[in-house]
């Protein structure tokens, strides 16, 4: 027999090991190489091995910032499979946790972009006020991270009723702190000088490299999947989706702050609508055949595809994840910027975290290979902040 | 345009060239294709009718044969389709549809390596997850190794 290695999904995490090739001439990006492939950790091939109930587990473990995505989309595609639906309570349970998810995962965002315009504050203040969600999440779930609610047919915990006021004024603490992200990133001139026009992605681009979610929304792609093909609770709430037309670094981050403003008014109508019931329908077992599982991530379009020959494994598992998309896309946004946008526009895309670990700038002129860390990259994009700040006077 | 239209406009543009029609449910449809078809059906749902690539999913089926499914959605409908093509595991061979779509690029790369399935005219047929080095002839997600 010859080894197997094993193979799935390479859903970037934390300091994730992709690396990106500049070309540059001067200080322009004419070209950019992305290799991945450093974190693969066949979840795939690992899923064939597990049962059903397990693969929900397994998916979690894809991302640990939006971890409760990869089990949204796989018990839809496993309820799709097997045509069930899970209980009203329970729908409405699973749409709060996504939506807590995407508070807390646009806030981590928003404080790492801020970190690398130069703009420490913001870092702070969003990572302070993400602490909220993570204190929600602990009371419904116990868990801060990885929340191990989902389950085929139902969640695993029940919402306490005794606790919903308590979330409630929880989220209430929350608002004062979006309005003040709000005006501190989209009123900000030196914020709008670094980002307004840099690392565009056009509407034609996002459709020919078929990007999703924040990366598609701000190029006016009206794509989200909770709009177009509803799951949970989603069509039984009110809310909009944000679309913006520019495409640049600056409607990126627009896209993301506004959405917590849907995430929060949506967690709000779910704990008032949710009435008392069952939250779990017990399935034993999947009928052979395939199924098909879309949720919307924070960072977009998780896709699930999974196939049952009727036995307690999966026969084939396939997972897509956003980021797969949207980081092929830098190869266009990033052409034509400075260095010193360089690892804004490739954080823009919210990888899980930025990838600039590893960056090689080639200098076309000498033909020499310097290798920049991401404390580089980042004193290079601070230094760019500065001056605009000295040129402004602010 | 409705779902009624395109499904009609889908029915009615390729006819007999489908060779399933199966509806899972109102928002999955499976269509199984011929490969040699592949190219001309997806052109047309992504130039003409608008869809969105989602993904593709290599399959390597008990039955010595390697299914392809390509994932199509269309913005703000429910519905996806998913073409079907079957490919001998023999001799893998189908066309390569980055020249269409640059969403597909990748998937390629990473069903050619995962499965050794060949994508002609492929631009840049370099390993996507796999380390450069890796051996020859061994395919990972092939249920036989």
């Amino acid at each position: 027999m010859s080894e197997i290695i094993p193979i799935g999904p390479y859903h970037p995490l934390q300091e994730e090991p992709e690396f990106f090739k500049l070309h540059v001439e001067g200080e322009r990006v004419t070209k950019l190489d992305i290799e991945i492939g450093y974190n693969h950790r066949g979840i795939e091939k690992l899923a064939e091995a597990k049962s059903w109930d397990q693969v929900v587990f397994l998916v979690e473990r894809i991302c640990g910032i939006c971890s409760t995505s990869h089990p949204a989309a796989s018990v839809n595609a496993m309820e799709d499979l097997a045509g069930i639906e899970a209980p009203e309570r329970a729908q409405y349970i699973r749409t709060i946790i996504c939506e807590l998810e995407r508070i807390h995962s646009h806030l981590l965002w928003l404080g790492l972009a801020g970190h690398f315009m130069g703009y420490n504050t913001v870092w702070m203040w969003a990572w302070k006020y993400r602490e909220i969600v993570c204190d929600i999440f602990e009371k419904i779930t116990g868990n801060r991270q990885s929340y191990a609610m989902f389950k085929v047919g139902g969640v695993r915990r029940d919402i306490d009723d005794d606790d919903i006021p308590w979330i409630r004024k929880s989220l209430d603490q929350l608002k004062p702190a979006l309005d003040m992200f709000k005006g501190a990133v989209m009123d900000d001139p030196v914020i709008h000088a670094r980002t307004k026009g840099v690392g565009v992605l056009t509407k034609e681009k996002a459709i020919e490299y078929c990007v999703v979610g924040p990366t598609a929304r701000p190029s006016g792609l009206a794509i989200d999947v909770r709009k177009d093909d509803p799951y949970f609770a989603y069509d039984w709430v009110d809310w909009d989706i944000v679309v913006l037309e520019e495409g640049d670094v600056f409607a990126k981050a627009a896209v993301r702050i506004l959405e917590m403003y849907e995430s929060v008014k949506i967690i709000e109508q779910c704990l008032t609508k949710m009435k008392s019931g069952i939250v779990d329908l017990k399935v034993k077992e999947l009928p052979p055949g395939e199924g098909i599982g879309r949720a919307e991530a924070p960072r977009g379009e998780v896709y699930h595809y999974c196939r049952s020959d009727g036995s307690n494994f999966p026969a084939r598992y396939k997972v897509r994840a956003p980021s797969y998309t949207n980081i092929f896309s830098n190869e266009v946004a990033v052409i034509g910027e400075t260095v010193a946008d360089a690892a804004l526009i490739l954080a823009a895309v919210d990888p899980c975290y930025c990838c600039t670990e590893r960056v090689v700038v080639i200098n076309h002129d000498t033909g020499s290979e310097d290798v920049l860390f991401e404390n580089d990259l980042v004193a290079l994009s601070h230094k760019k902040t500065e001056k605009i700040r000295k040129e402004m006077g602010v | 345009m409705t779902w009624e239209e395109i499904k009609k406009d889908i029915k009615k543009t390729f006819g007999k060239k489908i060779q399933k029609w199966y509806e899972h449910n109102k928002r999955r449809i499976y269509i199984d294709i011929d490969t040699d078809n592949l190219k001309e059906f997806s052109e047309y749902l992504f130039k003409n009718l608008n869809s969105r690539f989602i993904i593709a999913s290599g399959v390597d089926t008990p039955g010595g044969v390697i299914e392809i499914l390509y994932h199509f959605d269309f913005f703000q409908l429910p519905q996806v389709i998913s073409l079907r093509i079957k490919v001998d595991k023999s001799n893998p061979e189908v066309e390569s549809l980055a020249e269409i779509i640059k969403g597909t690029e990748w998937i390629e790369r990473e069903i050619a390596e995962l499965l050794g399935v060949k994508f002609k005219g492929h631009p840049n047929m370099q390993h996507l997850i796999l380390p450069n080095d890796w051996p020859e002839g061994n395919y990972p997600l092939r249920r036989d190794q």
